[in-house]
């Protein structure tokens, strides 16, 4: 069973991934915002004076876990939107006929987003060490894992989405449109929560990217014993299975 | 190869209850090849797509290629082909990519898969548009990988669901050739669903015919129209007062609901028109009645649906779309 669902979980990641190295451009595009936020948006964070003007970490090791977090929260929609292609032109039906697991539909096509954010983090962080980002090898290799769990789940979630939203698709794109930016802005991943309101925080303690954005800057500078990591693997594990749990069923019901 | 019994299923549409399909009983043997008729919405699709493990059923039993469709429902879908109405290939990967794949999700090894892959892009003439993306596919040809895609695995059974609707006539004749040489060469069975009457009428062995989640008819499609239309006598005369006297003599001929009149037009349906229409004239000249023109037809599965129903199929298209 187990050996299957790794087989089943292969061919569907091998299936998505094949047209991805065919359109390298692709990659960069969808690298766009990211790389716009890095350039644009961190030296303001790094010219003001709370940030880079005061001692501890540079303002980077902050702001470069936030820019991977972005990133892993536009992969699995992207995912869904995938998916709701496939299953309003009637290719997820045919694959639905076949013994494939239904799971390992979904993993494999996260894990397929998953290595497209693995590349793209490779790169965000190679072109900010020159910048003053200094890498903890450890650190970001377990950031990465946590980053893996939290997008498998988001990945399910929007899978989840996208067959609730068929035939038409017009409940996917509202709700990843109305939800994408709450979740970014409440997360504290371009600015620290601590500098708004008190409802503001209290309503950012209600967001599990909150956690995440907080947990991988903690792995990013090393502090691996940091309460926030506790705090964002449980969030990263609690998205994961509530995706899952929910993608697996909305499958089993029947597309 | 199918044995259904009482298969039901039921949808919720806006709080309200729709009886999609309302107790489908069918078995079909091997080898068979089975049309399932009916128009638009008569439940042909959920029929399916219940035998082919998409859809479980609200009740009811089914063993397919002898697996039970809610109990081993990955049984089932380890033993069929099943080609959907929609296009299977997905548009942004390429003709054979997405045939190898097909062949993985049914287990097959990587160097399996690629044989299997080779061998339908031949035998589906797809060979030249192996590199392509489906997008840039004729109809037809997109049709021909949907098929090639439902036979990767070699499966003993096959539903085509209207596999040939939307094409041209020439495509159409293209993929049954297809279906027809893979069945001949082959004997896999296959069940498929259509509302193009001549199809199911010249391909098929059998005719199941569905209306409203029921089925209404079955049979080889000689037999359903013998049985349920019966042929067709046509006359002409000169005018109503002769209409009215041919109809009389008609009454002799064919059964009184079998004859109809319309203008100067007296029809009778009776099981063999070549023997009825000498008669007919012979006791219309005794009568003093000249028929001006005489016409004989056989029936067609639309007179066989018109006969049970009240419809014709093609009423239910046209009310559909």
């Amino acid at each position: 069973m187990d050996l299957r669902f790794a087989r089943d979980t292969a061919t569907v990641f091998s299936r998505e991934f094949a047209p991805v190295p065919r359109e390298p451009l692709g990659l960069l595009f969808t690298m766009g915002q990211p790389l716009l936020f890095l350039f644009l948006f961190g030296p303001l964070l790094a010219g003001t004076p709370s940030f880079g003007g005061a001692g501890g970490d540079s303002p980077w090791q902050w702001f470069v876990p936030g820019i991977l977090v972005m990133m892993c929260l536009s992969g699995p929609m992207m995912a869904g939107y995938n998916l709701l292609v496939e299953l309003i032109g009637g290719s997820l039906e045919r694959m639905m006929v076949t013994p494939l697991n239904r799971t390992a539909m979904l993993v494999g096509r996260t894990l397929k987003e998953f290595a497209i954010l693995l590349a793209q983090a490779v790169l965000i962080i190679a072109l900010a060490v020159p910048l003053g980002f200094r890498l903890h090898f450890a650190g970001v290799l377990a950031g990465l894992v946590l980053l893996a769990v939290f997008g498998i789940g988001l990945g399910a979630l929007s899978f989840a989405l996208a067959i609730a939203s068929q035939p038409g698709g017009e409940l996917f794109y509202g709700v990843t449109q109305l939800v994408m930016f709450p979740l970014l802005l409440l997360s504290g991943m371009l600015l620290p929560m601590d500098f708004g309101p008190a409802w503001l925080q209290a309503a950012a303690a209600f967001n599990p990217v909150t956690y995440i954005v907080e947990a991988e800057r903690a792995l990013f500078s090393g502090r691996f014993t940091d309460a926030p990591v506790l705090y964002g693997a449980l969030s990263a594990c609690a998205v994961a299975a509530a995706g899952l749990a929910l993608g697996t069923r909305s499958m089993r019901r029947g597309v | 190869m199918i044995h259904a019994r009482g298969l039901t299923r039921k949808f919720a549409v806006k709080r309200e209850t729709v009886d999609a399909v309302r107790g489908i009983d069918l078995d079909v043997e091997a080898g068979r090849l089975v049309a399932v008729l009916g128009p638009n919405g008569a439940g042909k699709s959920t029929t399916l797509r219940m035998l082919t493990t998409l859809l479980p059923p609200t009740s009811g039993t089914a063993t397919v290629a002898g697996r039970d469709i809610v109990a081993d429902p990955a049984g089932v879908r380890a033993r069929i082909g099943y080609v959907g109405q929609k296009n299977g290939a997905g548009e942004n990967f390429r003709v054979r990519d997405e045939l190898v794949t097909q062949g993985r999700c049914y287990g097959l090894t990587r160097a399996e898969a690629d044989r299997r892959a080779d061998e339908v892009l031949d035998r589906l003439e797809l060979r030249p548009l192996a590199a392509r993306r489906p997008g840039t596919l004729s109809g037809g040809q997109r049709r021909r990988l949907d098929i090639a895609l439902g036979l990767v695995h070699r499966p003993g059974l096959l539903f085509l669901d209207e596999p040939t609707t939307g094409l041209d006539p020439q495509s159409r004749a293209d993929v049954w050739e297809h279906i027809l040489r893979l069945r001949a060469e082959y004997g896999t069975t296959i069940l498929l669903t259509t509302h193009y009457l001549e199809e199911a009428d010249t391909m098929a062995e059998r005719v199941v015919v569905i209306d409203h989640g029921r089925i209404i008819a079955d049979g080889t499609a000689a037999r359903l129209k013998n049985d349920l239309a019966g042929d067709q006598v046509t006359i002409t005369v000169h005018d109503a007062a002769d209409t009215a006297r041919a109809v009389a003599v008609a009454g002799r001929i064919a059964a009184p609901d079998g004859v109809s009149a319309e203008g100067v037009t007296v029809r009778l349906r009776v099981p063999r028109a070549d023997a009825a229409l000498p008669e007919y004239l012979r006791a219309l000249e005794a009568a003093g009645v000249k028929a001006v023109t005489a016409e004989i037809s056989r029936p067609t599965l639309d007179d066989v649906f018109l006969a049970l129903t009240g419809r014709t199929l093609r009423e239910g298209e046209g009310a559909a779309a």
